[in-house]
């Protein structure tokens, strides 16, 4: 089978943000950056696919030429091939973003059975890119998925819901966009990293349609001001943490 | 006037449903129009009268044969031909994953952007929106620009309206739905398992981080959670280690919670984690570091190897206890 696994490069922070002074962007100067862990989830779910039906697998990005980065880690634990839709940075909303992608889909010409997605963005969140491109290419679209499987030119899917599970199935092609969980992302070894190095990436540059959900600015949270009451150092500060959970009514 | 999407499953509405159903109330009484409702499938009968006390005016119940249980884009097609025809301001909806998904459908098939997971929506042309981004760790101030708004609101940025006794004109209609727009519907259901307390439900919560240091080491969370009645957290990092099951995973890519008590061991409380469960009501850390990002969010923090400090807790409760 052909699986076409769908990325996007977002700075790496574990902290607080730090705005550009015009709050228009996340100062990234001193940032490394990654991919969402959704989204990390579903190039190991593309790669698991391709080892057990054959097949080839691509990974495709809208972002600035940098993001290469990305998919290279993406090559580097099995995906074959990759295309990049270079941008200038600017941001792309979720409709000119998956209008782009379906237009690279058409123009790529590959019929992947199943196109894969993060349920969201780790920066923007939008939840729309793979529905409009389920939608733009005619094909039936499961989101948020917990788990997934194909069997018999079918996909199935599961998701939580209140006490329990939902399950969907629809025949192929699809698109599926799936949640941090399905599978846990492998590390890539050295001989495929080297590999990576390697694979193709073909390029094109889309023009940048107006937004029509245009982000003006950022704000950060208030700053809590909170600072955590110390108990105690060590084994001894046992009897106080016991002292909280009676205040509080835990026991 | 202004549509709101009330999710049901199985015909009952959700607490995010009403509480989506308030921010509809609100717009609408901004732009001094009415409130209308679409509830899809016979199932949802019940939910749609319901309505009425919510402040709703008219419910648009979608009926049809195909429609009997969850399906996103036949839903997202009842409400196409509802703004075609109604012409609402705006279209909200619940910034969950159902919400937001046939938003998105919705967003599609009229070829209109979407705002999702929106804090504040102030209509207009544009409509000024600011939204959650980073689950929560920034804000971002954007402008719809669309003759029909599609917004859905963030989990708990209102409360739910308190019932009055209004009376809605529930109105049904059967959508003109393709076999493509029923394609996609729930064809089974699974029960959770396991048992055990539900993360979101669970009143106290003990979560472990990288300082853990291994799958046996949450042996003594477990001991803990179980003194207390509670369920066991995690860190990514634990998650990805395969620690413990993706499940348990907290923060913006795994479940957010709201215990009365979170008690974080060996978790630094980077801003994705903190996306999870900053809004727990209390909160203890237990970290060799004392200053770790974690502690300008915690209430209370024992400072010190958690392998040593954990024990003596569980005896010192234990004790309590007895
Ligand atoms: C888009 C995105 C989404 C993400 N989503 C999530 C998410 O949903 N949930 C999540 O948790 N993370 C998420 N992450 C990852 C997140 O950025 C952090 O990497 C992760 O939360 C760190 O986990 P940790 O606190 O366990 O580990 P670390 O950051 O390594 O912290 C370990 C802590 O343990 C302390 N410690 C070590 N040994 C001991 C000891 N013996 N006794 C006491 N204390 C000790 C250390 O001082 C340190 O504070 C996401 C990242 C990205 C980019």
């Amino acid at each position: 089978m052909e699986v076409l696994v769908c990325i996007k490069r977002v700075p790496l922070s574990g902290g607080r943000f730090v705005l550009t002074d015009d709050s228009t962007e996340i100062d990234t100067k001193r940032l490394g950056f990654t991919v969402s862990p959704h989204e990390e989830t579903a190039v190991e779910v593309a790669v698991r696919l391709i080892e057990a039906h054959g097949g080839s697998s691509t990974v495709l990005t809208l972002g600035v030429p940098e993001s290469e980065e990305q998919m290279r880690e993406a090559m580097a634990i099995g995906i074959d091939r990759g295309i990049l839709l270079e941008t200038d940075g600017a941001e792309w909303d979720g409709q000119a973003t998956a209008a782009a992608i379906a237009d690279a889909v058409r123009a790529d010409g590959t019929a992947f059975d199943l196109i894969l997605f993060g349920n969201e963005s780790a920066d923007a969140a939008g939840s729309q890119v793979g529905v409009r491109v389920a939608h733009l290419l005619g094909r039936p679209v499961l989101t948020g998925l917990k788990g997934l499987s194909v069997a018999d030119g079918r996909l199935r899917g599961e998701r939580p819901i209140a006490g329990g599970r939902e399950v969907f199935e629809v025949p192929l092609p699809a698109v599926a966009s799936v949640k941090d969980g399905v599978a846990i992302p492998r590390y890539p070894s050295v001989p495929g990293r080297i590999r990576a190095k390697k694979k193709p990436i073909e390029r094109s540059t889309p023009a940048r349609p107006p937004s029509r959900l245009e982000k003006v600015s950022f704000t950060l949270p208030a700053e809590t001001g909170k600072r955590a009451t110390v108990l105690g150092n060590g084994p001894e500060a046992a009897d106080a943490v016991v002292d909280v959970f009676r205040k509080i009514g835990a026991i | 006037m202004i549509l709101v999407l009330a999710d049901h499953d199985r015909g009952e509405l959700s607490e995010l449903s009403l509480q989506a159903v308030e921010q509809g109330r609100q717009l609408a009484q901004t732009s001094g129009v009415p409130l209308h409702a679409l509830v899809v499938g016979t199932g949802g009968s019940a939910a749609a009268a319901s309505l009425g006390a919510y402040g709703v005016a008219t419910v648009h119940l979608a009926v049809h044969d195909g429609l009997t249980d969850y399906a996103p884009a036949a839903s997202a097609r009842a409400a196409a031909e509802l703004v075609a025809r109604l012409a609402p301001l705006a279209v909200v909806g619940v910034g969950d994953q159902r919400g937001n998904e046939v938003l998105a459908h919705l967003g599609a098939i009229t070829e209109l952007p979407v705002a999702a997971d929106c804090t504040s929506v102030v209509l207009g042309d544009p409509t000024a929106v600011v939204r959650a981004r980073w689950g929560g760790n920034l804000a971002e101030h954007a402008l719809l620009h669309a003759p029909v708004a599609l917004v859905s609101v963030v989990p708990h940025a209102v409360r739910a309206g308190v019932p009055g006794n209004g009376v809605a004109a529930v109105e049904e209609f059967t959508p003109e739905l393709a076999d493509a727009d029923l394609l996609v519907h729930v064809v089974d259901r699974t029960a959770e398992v396991g048992g055990g307390i539900s993360l979101t439900e669970a009143k106290v919560i003990v979560s472990g981080g990288r300082g853990v240091g291994s799958a046996e080491g949450f042996g003594m969370l477990e001991e803990l959670a179980g003194l207390l009645g509670g369920a066991i957290g995690a860190s990514r990092v634990v998650t990805s280690a395969g620690w413990r099951p993706q499940a348990e995973q907290v923060g913006q890519t795994g479940t957010k919670v709201s215990p009365d008590l979170y008690i974080a061991c060996g978790i630094s409380g980077a801003s994705q984690h903190l996306a999870g469960m900053a809004s727990s009501k209390t909160i203890i850390v237990i970290n060799n570091d004392a200053d770790a990002p974690i502690m300008s969010h915690a209430d209370y923090a024992v400072i010190g190897d958690l392998h040593k400090i954990l024990p003596a807790v569980i005896e010192a409760t234990r004790a309590a206890l007895a």
